[in-house]
C-alpha cells in the first residue's frame, strides 16, 4: 500500500500564529495590569495544556496497551499533540516564581497560626512541591521521547519489535500517568484551598483530561481525513469509535464528578463542604449550573443516539465543544479561589484560552510538518485501515 | 439412561421435521459460500426494491445491515424510551416513598432531594434500558406470541448455522414472483434455491404460548421455585450466618452489660454537666415550697393546653392520683396511697406550688423533671385546676 500524504493546509500554521500571538499579547497586557489575577488565568491554561499534552500521552499508551488497531492510522494525531509535554517544562517556569500569588499555604505567617497547615507542610511546602513538578514533568518528556522515537524508528525499519518495546513502556506508563497526572491535580488545584481535601480529586481531573484529550484527537483526524490529509481515507464507521469514546470518557468525568459532590453533600461536613459552597455562593452557582448542562446533559443527548457518532460534522462539533466543556471544567477548579466574590470572566483571562488554543496548534503543525502523520512502519496499520466495527 | 433420553429427543424432532407443510408458499430461499456473496445478493436484493427479505450467516458479518438497507433500526428509539420511562418512574418513586408516603428525617437531610436519588435512578434507568429493548426485540421485531417460523427445521435453517450464508425473500413482498426471484438467485450464483412452505400449524392462529398446559407448567414451575426459595432460606438456613436476616448483630441493647466498658453497664450517663437538647434544669430544685409561689403558669388555659395536660396526666399522674385525682389510683395497694388533689390545702396552693411538687417530688413521690417536659408539667397542672373546678362546681360554672 502506498501512502502519500498531504502537506497541512498553511491556514493551520498561519491561525496558530495569530492566536498565539493574540493570546501572547492579551496575556501580557493581564500580567501588566494585575499580576495576582494574570497569575491564576495562567495556571488554567497550563492545566487545560497538561490535559492536552499529557492525556494525548496517555491515549498513545493505551492503543499500544490494548492492541487497539482502529486508532493506529490516527495515533500521530496524538503523538504530534503530546509534544506539548516538552513545552511544559518551559512554560512551568512563570508558575513557579507565582507560586507566593497562587497559594495559600506559601505564606509563612498564615502557616504559623493555622494548625490545619502546619500539619500538612511536612507535604505541602515549597522545595517539596517543586521537587514533584520536576519529577512529573521529568516523567512525561521521557516517556513522550521513548514513545515517540520507537514509533518513527517503525517508519523506516517496519520492526516489529519496536511495538512489542512500546507496549512494554505503556505498561509502565499507565501506573504512572496515574500517579501523576493524579499529583498533578493536587499540588497545582487542590491545594490552591490548602484546607480542603477530596480524596476523588485526583481520578476527577484524570477523568476530564482523558475527555479533553480522545476529543482533541477525534477533532484533528476527523477533519484530517474529511479533508484527505492522511494519504487514505477511512470510512466513517471509524469516526463512531472516536464518538463512543467521547461519550463513554465523558460519562465517566460525570460519574465521578457526582461522586464527588454527592459524598460531600451527604456527609455534610464543613470541612469538605466549603469547597462547594464556595461554588454555589453569589453568581458562581449559575456557573456551577452550567457545568451540569455544558459537560454531561447536553453531549450525553447529543452524543447518543449512533448516527451521531458517525457523522463527522457532529463529531468535531462536540469535540470542540467538549474541548471547552474541560476548559470550563477548569475554570470552575481554579478560579473561584481568587474571585471570591462571585463568577468574573474578562479579557484578562479569555488571552489565556487563546493562546492554549495557539500553541497547541503550532504544535501540530510543526510536527506534522517535520514527521509522517501516518505511522506508515507500524505492522498494525494495514489492519487499523481495514478494521470495521459493524 | 442417557441415551435413552438422547433417543427421546431425536425422535421428537425427526417427527417435527415431518410435520407436513401446507400448499401456501411462505418464502424462496437461497444459500452462498462465502461471506462476500451474501453481501452482494443482500445489497443486489435490496436494490431491487424487495423489502420483506432477511439474511441468515453462522456468524455475525459486519455491515450486512447496511447492505440490506437498514439504515434507521428500531431498538435505539425503543431502548431510548425504556430509559426514559426507567428515569421518570425511579424519581417518581423514590418521591413517593421517601416523601409521600413514608417521610422519614435521615441524616439531616430534606425527605426529597436529588443527590442521593440519582444513584437509583441510573439503575432504573439501565434496568429499563434493558428490559424494553429486550422485549421491544422480541414482542415488535421478532413477533414473540408467534414462536413457531416455518423456516424452523428445514434444511436451509440447518445450513446456515452451520456452514453457509442464506437470504430469503417472503411471498408477502408485494414484488414477489416466484420465477423472477429464482432468475434472480441464479444470476448470483446461488444454489440450493428452494420453496419454503407454512406448515399446518403456521396456518391456524393458535400459539404455543397461550396454551393451557404450557401456562399451567409455568405456573408450577414459578410457585415450586418460589416454595422451594422460601424453604431453603426461611427454614433450613435461618440461623446460617450470612442468610439470617441480620437477626444477629453485635449492638449493646438497653439495659444489658457490656464487657466493653470498666463499670460493665451498656448504657453510658451523659457527660458531667451536660444538658440534653431541649431540657431546661429546673432552677429552684430541692428548695423549700415557700420559695416558688410567685412563680405563675405561664400557658394560657385555652382547650388545647388543657386536652394536652389531661392526656400526660392520664399517662404520668393517673395511676397513683386516679383519672380525677381522688388519690384511687390503680396502683392502689402496690405504692402508699396518695393524698387527694381536692383537699382544701392543695386547692389553696398556688400554681407555682403545685407545679414545684410535680417537679420537684414530695417525700414518696418522685420528681417528674425528666419525665415531663417543662410546658406540659405547666399544662398539668392547668389540668389539676379544672378537675378541681369541676370536683366543686359551683351553680355558675354551669353553661347556660
Ligand atoms: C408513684 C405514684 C405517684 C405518681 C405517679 C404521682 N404521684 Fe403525686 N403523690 C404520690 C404520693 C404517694 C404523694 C404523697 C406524698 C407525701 O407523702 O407527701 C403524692 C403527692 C402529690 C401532691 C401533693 C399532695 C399533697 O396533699 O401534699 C401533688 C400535688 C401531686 N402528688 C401531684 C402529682 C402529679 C401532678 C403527678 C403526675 C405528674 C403525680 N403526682 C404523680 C404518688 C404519686
Amino acid at each position: 500500500m502506498e501512502l502519500t500524504t498531504k502537506k497541512l493546509p498553511a491556514s493551520v500554521g498561519k491561525w496558530g500564529m495569530i492566536l498565539t500571538i493574540v493570546g501572547a499579547v492579551m496575556a501580557g497586557a493581564a500580567f501588566a495590569v494585575d499580576t495576582h489575577r494574570a497569575m491564576f488565568g495562567y495556571l488554567w491554561m497550563y492545566m487545560f495544556l497538561i490535559s492536552i499534552g499529557v492525556g494525548s500521552l496517555a491515549l498513545v499508551a493505551l492503543e499500544y496497551l490494548v492492541g487497539a488497531n482502529w486508532s493506529t492510522p490516527f495515533r500521530r494525531v496524538s503523538e504530534f499533540l503530546s509534544a506539548i509535554v516538552v513545552l511544559l517544562a518551559v512554560l512551568v517556569i512563570p508558575l513557579l516564581f507565582g507560586m507566593h500569588d497562587l497559594f495559600h499555604w506559601t505564606h509563612a505567617d498564615a502557616v504559623a497560626s493555622d494548625p490545619i497547615l502546619l500539619g500538612k507542610e511536612p507535604y505541602l511546602n515549597t522545595p517539596f512541591f517543586i521537587a514533584r513538578t520536576g519529577i512529573m514533568i521529568l516523567i512525561w518528556v521521557v516517556f513522550y521521547f521513548l514513545f515517540t522515537r520507537n514509533s518513527r524508528k517503525q517508519d523506516i525499519t517496519k520492526d516489529p519489535a519496536l511495538t512489542t518495546q512500546n507496549i512494554k513502556y505503556s505498561a509502565a506508563f499507565a501506573i504512572l500517568f496515574i500517579l501523576t497526572i493524579s499529583f498533578a491535580a493536587i499540588d497545582w488545584m487542590m491545594s490552591l484551598e490548602p484546607h480542603w481535601f477530596s480524596t476523588m480529586f485526583g481520578v476527577y481531573y484524570f477523568a476530564g483530561t482523558l475527555v479533553a484529550a480522545i476529543s482533541v484527537a477525534a477533532y484533528v483526524s476527523v477533519n484530517l481525513n474529511e479533508g484527505g490529509y492522511f494519504g487514505f481515507k477511512v470510512d466513517y464507521e471509524k469516526y463512531y469509535s472516536f464518538g463512543t469514546l467521547m461519550f463513554a470518557f465523558n460519562v465517566f468525568w460525570t460519574y465521578i464528578a457526582f461522586s464527588q459532590y454527592m459524598l460531600i453533600w451527604y456527609a455534610d461536613i464543613p470541612e469538605e463542604t466549603f469547597w462547594f459552597m464556595n461554588r454555589m455562593e453569589g453568581t458562581w452557582i449559575y456557573f456551577s449550573l452550567g457545568l451540569i448542562f455544558i459537560h454531561f446533559v447536553i453531549p450525553f443527548l447529543i452524543l447518543l443516539p449512533r448516527s451521531a457518532k458517525t457523522n463527522p460534522k457532529l463529531v468535531t462539533f462536540m469535540a470542540m465543544w467538549l474541548l471547552y466543556a474541560h476548559a470550563y471544567d477548569l475554570y470552575w477548579i481554579i478560579m473561584p479561589t481568587y474571585f471570591k466574590d462571585g463568577f468574573v470572566f474578562s479579557w484578562n483571562e479569555l488571552g489565556f484560552l487563546i493562546l492554549a488554543f495557539g500553541i497547541i496548534a503550532l504544535v501540530f503543525n510543526y510536527m506534522a510538518g517535520k514527521f509522517n502523520l501516518v505511522p506508515v512502519g507500524d505492522p498494525k496499520l494495514e489492519r487499523g485501515l481495514y478494521f470495521h466495527l459493524n | 439412561m442417557i441415551n435413552k433420553i438422547l433417543n427421546f429427543f431425536k425422535e421428537y424432532n425427526a417427527r417435527k421435521d415431518e410435520e407436513p407443510r401446507s400448499g401456501k408458499l411462505y418464502a424462496i430461499s437461497a444459500l452462498f459460500n462465502t461471506p462476500n456473496e451474501i453481501m452482494n445478493a443482500a445489497t443486489e436484493v435490496a436494490d431491487k426494491g424487495y423489502r420483506r427479505f432477511d439474511t441468515f450467516t453462522p456468524y455475525p458479518v459486519h455491515r450486512l445491515d447496511q447492505a440490506m438497507g437498514i439504515t434507521k433500526p428500531l431498538v435505539g428509539p425503543i431502548a431510548f424510551a425504556g430509559g426514559m420511562l426507567g428515569c421518570f418512574l425511579t424519581l417518581l418513586m423514590i418521591w413517593w416513598m421517601s416523601d409521600a408516603d413514608y417521610p422519614n428525617i435521615i441524616g439531616g437531610k430534606p425527605f426529597f432531594s436529588l443527590p442521593p436519588a440519582i444513584p437509583i435512578t441510573f439503575e432504573g434507568t439501565v434496568l429499563l434500558t434493558g428490559i424494553a429493548t429486550v422485549i421491544g426485540m422480541l414482542v415488535l421485531l421478532n413477533k414473540l406470541p408467534k414462536i413457531n417460523n416455518p423456516l424452523n427445521d428445514t434444511e436451509f435453517m440447518k445450513h446456515v448455522s452451520s456452514d453457509k450464508f442464506g437470504i430469503v425473500i417472503g411471498a408477502n413482498d408485494k414484488q414477489f414472483s416466484e420465477s423472477e426471484i429464482r432468475s434472480l438467485f441464479e444470476s448470483m450464483g446461488a444454489h440450493d434455491i428452494q420453496n419454503i412452505y407454512y406448515r399446518e400449524s403456521n396456518l391456524t392462529n393458535k400459539t404455543p404460548i397461550f396454551d393451557s398446559k404450557f401456562i399451567a407448567t409455568l405456573i408450577a414451575v414459578a410457585g415450586l421455585t418460589a416454595l422451594i426459595s422460601y424453604f431453603t432460606l426461611n427454614v433450613v438456613l435461618y440461623d446460617v450466618v450470612p442468610f439470617d436476616w441480620m437477626r444477629h448483630q453485635e449492638k449493646i441493647n438497653s439495659q444489658s452489660p457490656s464487657d466493653f466498658f470498666q463499670n460493665k453497664s451498656g448504657m453510658r450517663m451523659p457527660v458531667e454537666g451536660t444538658v440534653a437538647r431541649g431540657f431546661m434544669p429546673y432552677e429552684y430544685k430541692g428548695m423549700p415550697d415557700s420559695s416558688v409561689k410567685q412563680l405563675a403558669n405561664p400557658l394560657p388555659a385555652d382547650s388545647k393546653i388543657l386536652e394536652r395536660g389531661q392526656d400526660r396526666y392520664n399517662v404520668f399522674c393517673s395511676p397513683c392520683h386516679g383519672y380525677f385525682g381522688d388519690g384511687d389510683g390503680r396502683l392502689n395497694e402496690q405504692f402508699p396511697k396518695p393524698p387527694s388533689l381536692h383537699n382544701n390545702k392543695v386547692i389553696n396552693w398556688t400554681d407555682g406550688n403545685l407545679y414545684h411538687v410535680l417537679t420537684n417530688g414530695q417525700n414518696v413521690m418522685p420528681s417528674y423533671e425528666s419525665q415531663i417536659s417543662r410546658d406540659d408539667r405547666w399544662a398539668i397542672v392547668h389540668y389539676i385546676r379544672a378537675l378541681q373546678r369541676a370536683k366543686n362546681a359551683k351553680e355558675q360554672d354551669l353553661p347556660k
